[in-house]
């Protein structure tokens, strides 16, 4: 794999052969997108987010190089690393905003629950991996716990956006793993339940004086604003209508590149982040959101693809639930900007300026490319 | 080969759930796509006309702030609107060009620009920024016809926050200042962000600070059409904002300057309260700072001054400084060797002038000593030899846990932030404060220190204002408070501040009855007297010097040393003696002995308080010599 050729030609060759074509294809697809929505958005930023992306894509293509049953045995001293931090930062962490979420290390910051959203897959996919051919209750209940125990230190912090990230990445896992059907249905429909309770006694349930016991005040009316955002016109209901006011004038085909008459009056707060969407909805119109939603379908089965089709255990999970993160953080991202989920920080994957969340996915992808190459090498 | 079928089965089951998992993501893009649908094309029209046509803005209405009133009404801050020139810098090409060009329109002074960049810092994308406050009318005029040269440039009514009587109330009412990032996240920590739209200032300091979320109100916020250019057209909905509490003191005006007065610029502190209900009369940090100055950002030349003054009158001394009470503790202690059966009121001991412990003699103050010595003396001549052998006799533990209850060593939860606890020394205490094991032990000789209010003994002047309110109040102590009422602007429903008891500390009658005896002869025949001569009301009192600069061996000479190491003078009064109404703590650092500082201080606002006479009313008294006799 590290062979040395002379030849030009082989050696770009050698360089790209870790690379996925369609994978690589769509994640460029979304990168170009972002280039041209921040430049709209944000173009004092520009330089920065090249910067951002050129480190994620050559972190990406050194992870797509790593072989992939090497990436799965660093699973257990990453998962400890950053449950350590974890704790480290429950008990030493920088309160900012309210929340403990980093921690100092020397000269430099770091936030551990970002490592965890590719450490808790890794970790679950080893475990299972391990245990192959002998996956019972008994594994599933010890998964269970390794997944719950970061979570639970996350949502100390309080994140619960993050916490809710790492464990729907644990929950993929398992899910992949075969956790009985008789299991999942149940629970599924419960959330159903509880949501459309909630839709539908929302008002009463979102009077001042009731306490939600589980969720801080915050959290509750980030609910309760989504249920009416006109209750909280100034809070953060201003973003949803904000928000879906740019994206419903978008119509059709959008006012076009540089045109958004709402961002470019800088009705839309953090629209460079979280609420880039808009920018999109706004100067590319219904076109424009379906194409992305097209490309996003073709990322997340071609990752599926790679999952079916990977050559061990580990590595079938471990790819099935990095794919759906990818569909996680979209759709919960894209709900929240038109309005049909709560506010809750989450970036639109590929898009979203930020280069944590970038380093993260484009790890993620690399990943999924090195798995890939995995299955290509066994079959020559 | 059962491992291979099982391997097939795995394979099968994953392709299983990616299939199921598919097809969920499928169903979930829709769902997506369905809203987009919805948004964008079916209601396209309505969202259109939001945005294209009238844009909507939701604009914030900041509600005006609180006033705060004196006990009598008398206004110590208020509000007045008054023009301000804005720059939205989301709007404008280039800002240096637009400034210069204002600059000939309107006065722009250098530090105008810098505050400019300082803010525009802090401040928000798409949030203006003031250049300049504070417009005249025909600097607005002038503008105003100006103004489609300048977009993005603006005039607005600001409400600006005025202390009318500057530097008298700096440390109790505290200041408004911008809001800084870590106020941000504060705002933003108690989900209080949507209220704090459109304010800029917030309290720092003092009351200000400690009542922020009733002071401050609700916003309101109007949606209005806005043109190409931002500006507001017309106001389509509108959510009144809702004014803040005012706030009624226990503090008077009137009082407050006798007191600040007395102290003649000199450093120091006072704290007058109502012992039956903890509410502050008068609280004195000399100097003060004219809280005036931080409103509009205060400039680089008054702060230094400010902060490098050898003085510090940002320091709050009333409440943060902490300082050895002294004599003053004279009376805690004896009403502790009586509470504590160490001693009765008329035993006596035998004073030679100094108590020896340890091999190291402990000095008094009179050269040969004061004689036989009962409780009622060692008040009235402020004995040291009966203290520390009262002190030994007692104990460091003992002594700790008798003064605890007093509030001696943690603060008192007075409602202006900012307060210092002090130190009420104990052997947990050193244990605590000390890390290298040798300077952890407690030492015998440090318990006869603390017997006269000295060693480790460092309390702030409005614990002991609350210590001797609880002594004169037979036990009950109140949390000192400033507010008395706050006031609800729109119904006009006042709700009390109750005072409310914090503790009721179980004393015998009899005992407090001779400490307090004692305390009433120090104004008339003891150390406090000449400064109390011909009152008209009965004072108890108790003079006390903090030791600031230790002379070893030697006796004090006030000539011998430098002015900043001359000992701090303390005087604590109650008056009238019968059925106290005021209690109170001065401090002068540096003044000396605390009958020639402190105790006038304590007269003056005594006199003005119980019989309104001011202190331009002329009482001649003999220049002040060096007591012939008794500690202090």
């Amino acid at each position: 794999m590290m062979e040395w050729k002379l030849h030009p030609v082989a050696l770009i060759k050698g360089l790209f052969r870790p690379i996925d074509a369609p994978l690589f294809l769509m994640v460029c697809l979304l990168m170009a997108a972002s280039l041209m929505l921040m430049q709209s958005a944000s173009p004092e930023r520009m330089q920065a987010h090249l910067m951002n992306t050129g480190v994620a894509l050559t972190l990406m293509w050194i992870t797509a190089r790593v072989p992939a049953p090497r990436l799965l045995s660093m699973a257990m001293p990453l998962y400890l690393i950053g449950v350590l931090l974890l704790v480290g930062v429950a008990l030493f962490g920088e309160t900012s905003k309210g929340a403990q979420r980093w921690l100092h290390i020397g000269v430099t910051r770091i936030q551990p629950s970002e490592l965890m959203k590719i450490a808790m897959p890794l970790m679950l996919a080893w475990y299972f991996h391990q245990r192959e051919g002998a996956i019972g209750f008994m594994e599933f209940v010890v998964a269970g716990i390794l997944l719950a125990i970061p979570v639970g230190l996350i949502v100390t912090q309080p994140d619960l956006g993050t916490s809710l990230l790492v464990a729907a990445a644990g929950f993929y896992v398992i899910y992949f793993a075969g956790l009985s059907w008789r299991l999942l249905v149940p629970v599924f429909l419960v959330g159903v339940v509880a949501l459309g309770t909630i839709v539908v006694l929302g008002d009463s349930l979102c009077q001042p004086g009731v306490d939600w016991q589980i969720l801080r005040e915050y959290q509750k009316q980030r609910v309760c604003t989504l249920l009416d955002p006109t209750s909280d016109p100034l809070g953060s209901g201003f973003h949803i209508i904000q928000s879906t006011i740019a994206i419903g004038s978008g119509g059709l085909l959008g006012k076009g590149w540089l045109n958004g008459t709402q961002t470019h009056l800088a009705f839309i707060p953090e629209r460079h982040t979280d609420f880039i969407f808009a920018v999109l909805a706004e100067e590319f119109g219904l076109v424009g959101t379906l194409l992305l939603l097209a490309v996003l379908m073709t990322l997340i089965l071609r990752g599926l693809v790679i999952a079916v089709g990977a050559t061990s255990l580990g590595q079938r999970l471990l790819a099935g639930a990095i794919t759906m993160i990818f569909f996680t953080y979209a759709f919960v991202n894209m709900g929240m900007v038109s309005g049909i989920l709560p506010v809750v920080g989450v970036p639109l994957p590929f898009i979203s300026y930020g280069g944590t969340a970038l380093v993260t996915l484009c790890v993620g992808v690399g990943i999924l490319m090195s798995i890939q190459r995995e299955r290509i090498l066994s079959q020559s | 080969m059962t491992e291979f079928r099982s391997q097939d089965e795995e394979v099968g089951q994953v392709r299983q759930r990616a299939i199921v998992a598919g097809g969920f993501v499928f169903i979930c893009l829709c769902l997506l796509a369905s809203r987009f649908f919805y948004l964008e094309v079916m209601r396209y029209d309505y969202y259109h006309t939001r945005a294209e046509d009238n844009r909507i803005a939701v604009v914030p209405v900041a509600p005006n702030r609180g006033t705060i009133v004196d006990r009598k009404g008398e206004v110590l801050a208020r509000n007045f609107a008054a023009y301000t020139l804005e720059i939205n810098p989301s709007r404008v090409d280039d800002i240096d060009d637009t400034i210069d060009r204002l600059g000939e329109i309107v006065q722009i002074d250098d530090y105008d620009r810098r505050r400019f960049r300082k803010f525009r810092e802090s401040s928000k994308f798409f949030e203006s920024v003031p250049i300049r406050t504070k417009l005249t009318d025909q600097e607005v005029a002038r503008f105003v016809a100006r103004r489609y040269l300048f977009p993005g440039v603006d005039v607005k009514a600001r409400l600006f926050r005025v202390y009318p009587h500057g530097d008298l109330f700096g440390h109790v009412i505290g200041y408004m200042g911008r809001i800084n990032t870590r106020d941000e996240e504060r705002i933003e920590a108690d989900g209080e962000e949507a209220n704090y739209r459109g304010t800029d200032h917030i309290g720092k300091r003092g009351l200000e600070q400690s009542y922020e979320s009733l002071l401050h109100g609700r916003t309101g916020s109007e949606q209005v059409e806005v043109d190409v250019g931002g500006r507001a057209v017309r106001v389509l909905d509108r959510q009144t904002a809702q004014p803040g509490n005012s706030l009624i003191l226990t503090v008077d005006v009137g009082l407050q300057r006798v007191a600040s007065e007395a102290f003649e610029g000199r450093r120091g502190a006072l704290v007058a309260m109502d012992p039956k209900t903890g509410g502050v009369l008068a609280l004195v940090s000399s100097p003060s700072f004219d809280p005036n100055l931080f409103v509009d950002g205060i400039s680089v030349a008054d702060w230094k001054a400010l902060n490098d003054s050898p003085d510090h009158p940002l320091l709050n001394r009333a409440i943060y400084s902490a300082y050895p009470p002294g004599s003053t503790f004279k009376p805690f202690m004896g009403l502790a060797g009586l509470e504590l059966g160490k001693r009765s009121a008329r035993q006596a001991i035998a004073d030679p002038g100094y108590f020896v412990f340890g091999g190291h003699r402990f000095m008094d103050d009179k050269v040969g000593g004061h004689g036989m010595v009962d409780l009622h003396k060692s008040i009235v001549d402020s004995c040291n030899t009966y203290y520390y052998m009262l002190a030994n006799d007692l104990g460091i533990e003992a002594i700790a846990d008798f003064m605890a209850p007093f509030g001696f060593g943690s603060q008192t939860g007075v409602d202006i932030p900012g307060e210092a606890s002090g130190v009420l020394p104990s052997p947990a205490w050193k244990r605590a404060r000390f890390k290298k094991p040798g300077q952890q032990k407690w030492y015998g000789g440090e318990t006869i220190s603390v017997g006269i209010g000295q060693g480790y003994n460092a309390y702030t002047p409005i614990q002991l204002a609350t210590a001797l309110s609880t002594l004169v109040n037979d036990g009950v102590m109140f949390r000192p408070h400033i507010v008395k009422y706050i006031v609800d602007p729109v119904t006009g429903a006042r709700t009390q501040v109750e005072p409310e008891p914090i503790r009721r500390i179980p004393l015998k009658p009899e005992n407090l009855k001779a400490v307090r005896n004692a305390m009433v002869d120090v104004t008339l025949e003891g150390t406090g007297a000449r400064p109390f001569k011909d009152a008209g009301y009965t004072v108890g009192g108790k003079t006390g010097t903090a030791q600031v600069f230790s002379l070893k061996g030697g006796r004090y000479r006030e000539g011998d040393v430098a002015e900043r190491l001359r000992d701090h003078s303390w005087f604590i009064a109650y008056a009238p003696a019968e059925d106290p109404k005021i209690a109170m703590a001065v401090l002068v650092e540096n003044g000396g002995f605390g009958s020639r500082s402190a105790a006038p201080i304590a007269r003056t606002v005594m006199d003005y308080y119980l019989l309104g006479k001011r202190p331009g009313d002329p009482v001649v008294t003999p220049e002040p010599q060096a007591p012939a006799g008794g500690g202090d």
